[in-house]
């Protein structure tokens, strides 16, 4: 590109014809960076997740064996474990005993679990940082939960979670059985659902369509499904994303049709000056590019900086509002950056390539025009 | 006065490119500074057998959406409104809706 | 020297508005002399130019420059010819608004691949050789007829061409405004230029530096 004088000069010209109407130039470029920062927002904050969950719940259980009744999730009975401890290929069955709590006091739900060895006994709790948050509680603080009867159950916090961990723990609260079965009244020989673990991945889905007919009413969920449901979270067929994506389109379109509409009189004008002057045909699509480039290449580098330092500087601030919703409780947490260099090259082959073109495009007719014809026309 | 205005612009240009460059340096960075943060929370997804990110708390079905339902409000996406923001960020676990598998 | 044979141009060829504004014009063009094209307004005589220019293509007929056959050639070697060999000055002067008179000047040579440095200095010598050095740096819609018309006999020259035209130079100019711009011409005679002017101003047709005057009525030559 700057082997000689010529597209430097090309480019000067170009710069002093931009600068003429600045005004409208500058506000396309507001518009245009405005669109480039949201969209990558959205990108580097999905992939984070994306790329987050893709990593972390790897560790999930393998299968998930839920019993329904009436379809609602419903306590499953001891009794299964064994009928699935005994299907060939199952390595493992670990109860799960897991459930929601509604805090009248702060207006939000956590999720009371019980680990598998709660090492701090009855009485104790272990909650994540989120509840720490809003409930301003730190260690050795108590706390009272109430029972469906209405008793208050007092607890000592006994830890609270690394913050560093909000994303899969900000509304967790970690009881013993005793403690989890008194507060919900939950019969014993039940739980909540069953976590199996598998020798070989391979037989999943054979275990899978084994349990379900052992144990008809149940659902296994399989790890893979979790992942996938992951996968799809943030992604172009989600609403709010089609709405987005929509709406940026749609202001490219603007744009787009702006310019390829054809050239305004005044445009033709001056390319037919250029040409009759000795600009070449390639001369004026030169400037035409850099026309374009000059303002979807700014645009595009200044929105992705924007995004980035927005995402993983101030964890994308900006989405707080949306992704809170109705809940009282939202996690914070600091997002792990995932540069992923093919989005990135996406992005820039949705903005930049098609403004440069569409610039481009118009002026090419008129271009290769005898210069006298368009300077009449 | 040589090419003022193209001058700064390439300045410019070169500028927000080392820019973005950097960020994405601090991007590879921050990804291996942090990894061990990742295998800490890998770690207790296994010990605490968790299923979900804590992304979306104000609902069940939005707090566990990998073990959302066939009867959960959430599948009435993607124009479950009630269950804005939520329900328009996120879609129904592809394996309810029944079009992969 | 140029010449030409048989030099046709019809515009709207085949619809019904269809006008042929030059037919069968054969004529020669002395180098390092002047010749004006005279005639009365709607004769021909931007058509005819244009095309000695370059500028357009005839529809039939051929054009020589120094004899070799250019009507044939395709359009990048036109633009080529018509970037080092011709200037052009348009009768509506045709300056880019927006930008400086400088700028304009100088973006003649921008396809050169010349640096810039270069090429301002050159235009800011025409600039100050035409007597409008200080009006560098306005904005072209702000110059005045004459002082627009210098600018674009600067742009005309700033490549250095060998042929100079000029359509109807002085219809936007009052007499001592003509005077000047002839005496502006008879420098670029002096310095070896061939020039080729349209007019049907007696100022120029009158004047001394012509050398010869050819009449052109309703497309055909006199
Ligand atoms: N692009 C065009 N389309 C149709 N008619 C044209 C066009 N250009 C010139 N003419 C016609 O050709 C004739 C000669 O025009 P022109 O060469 O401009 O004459 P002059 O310069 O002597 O006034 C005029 O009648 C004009 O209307
Ligand atoms: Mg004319």
């Amino acid at each position: 590109m700057f082997t000689g004088h010529r597209e430097r000069n090309i480019l000067e010209f170009t710069l002093s014809s931009l600068l003429r109407r600045r005004g409208k130039h500058l506000a396309l470029v507001v518009i245009y960076t405005a669109l480039v920062f949201l969209l990558a927002s959205v990108m580097f904050f999905a992939g984070s997740i994306r790329e987050e969950a893709s990593i972390v719940l790897r560790s999930s259980p393998e299968i998930i064996l839920q019993k329904m009744i009436a379809g609602r999730q419903d306590l499953v009975p001891m009794r299964y474990a064994e009928v699935a401890e005994k299907i060939r290929g199952v390595q493992r069955v670990s109860p799960r005993l897991w459930g929601y709590y509604y805090s009248p006091a702060t207006k939000s739900n956590y999720t009371l679990m019980v680990p598998d060895n709660f090492s701090y006994g009855d009485g104790h709790i272990v909650i994540g940082n989120g509840i720490a948050r809003v409930m301003s509680a730190a260690k050795g603080d108590r706390i009272s939960l109430l029972s469906p009867e209405g008793d208050p159950l007092t607890f000592i916090i006994a830890e609270v979670m690394d913050s560093r961990s909000e994303l899969i723990s900000s509304d967790l609260m970690l009881v013993s059985e005793g403690d989890f079965r008194e507060l919900f009244d939950m019969p014993e020989g039940y739980v909540t659902d069953l976590a199996l673990s598998v020798k070989n991945e391979k037989e999943l889905s054979t275990i899978a369509r084994k349990l379900s007919e052992l144990l008809p009413g149940t659902r296994p969920v399989l790890r893979d499904e979790i992942l996938r449901t992951y996968d799809a979270v943030f992604n172009w067929r989600a609403g709010l994303m089609i709405t987005l994506l929509g709406a940026s389109v749609f202001a490219f379109a603007i744009f787009a049709w702006d310019r390829a509409s054809g050239l305004s009189a005044e445009e033709r004008r001056e390319i037919g000056i250029l040409k009759a002057v000795g600009w070449e045909t390639s001369d004026i699509i030169l400037m035409k590019f850099w026309e374009g480039a000059v303002i979807s290449l700014s645009s595009f580098l200044m929105g992705m900086v924007f995004a980035y330092l927005h995402v993983y500087f101030t964890s994308g601030a900006l989405f707080w509002p949306v992704l809170k919703g109705w809940s009282v409780l939202y996690p914070e947490f600091r997002l792990l950056p995932h540069v992923d260099l093919y989005s990135i090259f996406t992005l820039f082959f949705l903005t930049v390539v098609p403004y440069t073109l569409i610039t481009i495009i118009p002026s090419w007719r008129t271009a290769t025009m005898d210069p006298d014809e368009v300077m009449r026309a | 006065m040589r090419h003022k205005k193209a001058e700064v612009f390439l300045i410019a240009t070169a500028v927000m490119a080392t820019l973005l460059c950097l960020c994405l340096l601090h991007g590879r960075v921050q990804e291996n500074l942090r990894a061990d943060e990742l295998a800490k929370r890998s770690r207790m997804v296994e010990e605490l057998m968790l299923t979900d990110l804590a992304l979306f708390m104000e609902a069940r079905y939005t707090r566990h959406l990998s073990l959302a339902d066939r009867h959960s409000a959430f599948q009435d996406h993607p124009m479950s409104l009630e269950h804005f923001p939520a329900g328009s960020l996120a879609g129904p676990p592809p394996h309810l809706t029944g079009v992969e598998r | 020297m140029i010449e030409l044979k048989d030099v046709t141009k019809v515009f709207n060829s085949g619809r019904p508005n269809e006008f042929a504004a030059l037919r069968g014009i054969t004529m020669s063009i002395e180098p390092l002399k002047v010749t004006a094209i005279e005639g009365p307004s709607g004769s021909g005589k931007t058509s005819l130019l244009s095309i000695v220019g370059c500028m357009s293509r005839p529809t039939s007929g051929r054009v020589w420059l120094d004899g070799r056959e250019i009507t044939s050639l395709p359009e990048r070697f036109l633009t080529g010819i018509r970037r080092k060999t011709f200037g052009f000055v348009f009768q509506q002067f045709h300056l880019i608004k927006g930008i400086t008179a400088i700028e304009n000047v100088m973006l003649a040579s921008y396809p050169t691949g010349e640096s810039r440095p270069g090429i301002r200095k050159r235009a800011l010598d025409i600039l100050g050789m035409l007597g409008i050095r200080e009006k560098a740096e306005s904005k072209s819609q702000w110059l005045s007829g004459g002082e627009a018309q210098r600018v674009a006999i600067a742009r005309a020259l700033v490549n250095d061409p060998e042929i100079l035209i000029a359509d109807e130079p002085t219809a936007h100019l009052d007499t001592r405004l003509s005077e000047e711009f002839m005496q502006i011409f008879m420098r670029l005679k002096e310095d070896g230029r061939t020039i080729i002017i349209s007019s049907h101003d007696p100022i120029v047709v009158n004047s001394g530096i012509v050398d010869s005057v050819r009449i052109i009525r309703d497309g055909v030559l006199a």
